[in-house]
């Protein structure tokens, strides 16, 4: 069976048992809409989507490039600097005791209402599994690698650079395509707290007004976003370890 | 290439308070190919990485030097049981890693030449994985060469290949290192009676030198005087504690 044939096979039974459950408990349409309901609205909807979606998709992107390069050049750092390591992991690890959800009010307050308390959440919900990946892996480097390049008389800086670092990428990547799942969620949880564009913030208006059909349409939109940004970092990453 | 010196070692290794081995004391003889040929866990390679100054985790009691007394740093290159390749890189490239871990121009022209020697001038644009076992040995050989350093440790280099892989990257690199002090260490009785110009015998009591063949290395597998030596080094094997 093709990839496409699977996809859609198991796409077309969740629909049927969506719309089993809803008739079979004759649940009303205020509590969960039919199938046939969400997909009429995400039709009619459809520009009202995608202009949400456009917003989020852009906050959603901007922190998953700010939190790749940041992350990148920490874990560097990190692995480069045996005192900033000292220093800078206890503190990292501390970072993740406090719930990044539990700072949004935070970052709205001190960045606004905006697009960039949103980036801010994506960067911090995926900055610590993209460090600890790549660093993670950055101090596995096979010793016969360094050992080789300690006879051939390399500064640890171009060790690093040369060797290290390009063995590490595989690190990189897998901390990328995870950032690339929690990134959405971050940037939903800034738009739950507050703003006035985006798919989060038109759940909550949807919510508001009991039309369950949009905020389900919304979410739909949310998980294909999300499907589409996976599929593309994980391209982009084999692309980048193949050349 | 500067000339190569002979190498001496005398004293004993311990990793953590435990003897890895010696006291002992091993001399190489300069600009030939010496095998150290001895059972597993002799303490051969920890010898090597001794002498090749990567050995950080074994405490040393004695004294390794050359004889020319300047120190071995920078005058040293290493082949070992994996080939090392990185993966990312294609042949050309690992074969001038050493210039750019080093900051210096990579000098393609003489790498793509010695990729020439090895034997590999077609396959100077793959990358390790598109490779068999024996063509990376060879592109490690062609790094090493490139490398051109008067002293080459040799850490079971070849007894990964198959029988017929090996025999040919065993005959490139007798002849490619040759003038160079080289210290081939190996397990294998076979290898030492047909590369070892100088061959020494590993165990447990310490280090002892063994009478060779007056034929030329690499020897021939077929020569009653190869075989009889073959012969020779596996009894001394067996019979070492």
């Amino acid at each position: 069976m093709t990839r496409a044939a699977r996809i859609s096979g198991i796409t077309l039974m969740t629909l049927l048992a969506w719309q089993a459950l809803v008739t079979g408990f004759a649940l009303p349409r205020f509590i969960l809409p039919g199938p046939g309901l969400v997909l009429e609205m995400l039709w009619t909807s459809r520009a009202l989507l995608a202009e949400h979606a456009l917003v989020t998709t852009v906050e959603v992107l901007l922190g998953l490039v700010l939190g790749g390069i940041l992350g990148f050049a920490s874990a560097i750092l990190l692995a480069a600097s045996p005192p900033a390591r000292s220093v800078l992991r206890p503190i990292l690890v501390f970072s993740q005791a406090v719930p990044v959800f539990a700072l949004a009010p935070i970052l709205t307050l001190w960045l606004g209402y905006g697009l960039w308390s949103k980036i801010a959440m994506a960067l911090l919900i995926i900055y610590f599994p993209i460090t600890s990946a790549f660093f993670d892996a950055l101090m596995r480097t096979p010793t016969g690698w360094l050992e080789l390049s300690r006879m051939m008389n390399a500064s640890p800086a171009r060790t690093l650079w040369h060797i290290r670092v390009p063995a590490a990428l595989p690190g990189f990547a897998s901390g990328l395509r995870l950032a690339a799942v929690y990134a959405p969620i971050g940037a939903i949880i800034g738009e739950w707290v507050g703003a006035s564009r985006g798919l989060g913030y038109l759940m909550l208006l949807a919510n508001g007004r009991a039309k369950i059909d949009l905020m389900f349409a919304a979410l739909i939109v949310l998980a294909i976003l999300t499907l589409i940004l996976h599929a593309a970092v994980d391209a982009a990453c084999r692309r980048l370890w193949q050349s | 290439m500067s000339a190569a010196p002979a190498l001496r070692l005398c004293g004993r290794a311990t990793i953590n308070g435990a003897v890895i081995f010696g006291p002992l004391s091993l001399d190489v003889p300069a600009g030939e190919w010496t095998c150290l040929l001895g059972p597993s866990g002799v303490g051969k390679s920890t010898l090597l990485r001794l002498l090749g100054g990567i050995a950080d985790e074994v405490a040393f009691e004695g004294t390794a030097t050359p004889s020319d007394s300047a120190p071995l740093a920078g005058r040293i290159a290493l082949m070992a049981q994996n080939d090392l390749l990185m993966p990312w890189l294609d042949a050309v490239a690992n074969v001038t890693l050493g210039a750019r871990l080093r900051g210096e121009a990579a000098e393609r022209d003489r790498a793509i030449a010695l990729l020439e020697r090895v034997g590999l001038a077609d396959h100077a644009a793959k990358r390790p994985d598109a490779l068999s076992g024996g063509q990376r040995q060879r592109v490690a050989l062609a790094r090493t060469l490139m490398e051109d350093r008067p002293v080459v440790l040799l850490d079971e280099p070849f007894s990964a290949l198959d029988a017929r892989s090996r025999a040919r990257v065993q005959d490139l690199a007798a002849e490619l290192l040759t003038g160079r002090t080289v210290l081939h260490v190996t397990h294998d009785a076979a290898e030492a009676a047909r590369l070892g110009r100088n061959v020494l015998l590993m165990t447990r009591a310490g280090i002892t030198r063994i009478e060779v063949p007056k034929t030329h290395t690499p020897r021939r597998f077929d020569a009653p005087e190869s075989l009889a030596f073959q012969g020779q080094l596996l009894r001394l094997l067996m019979e070492s504690k």
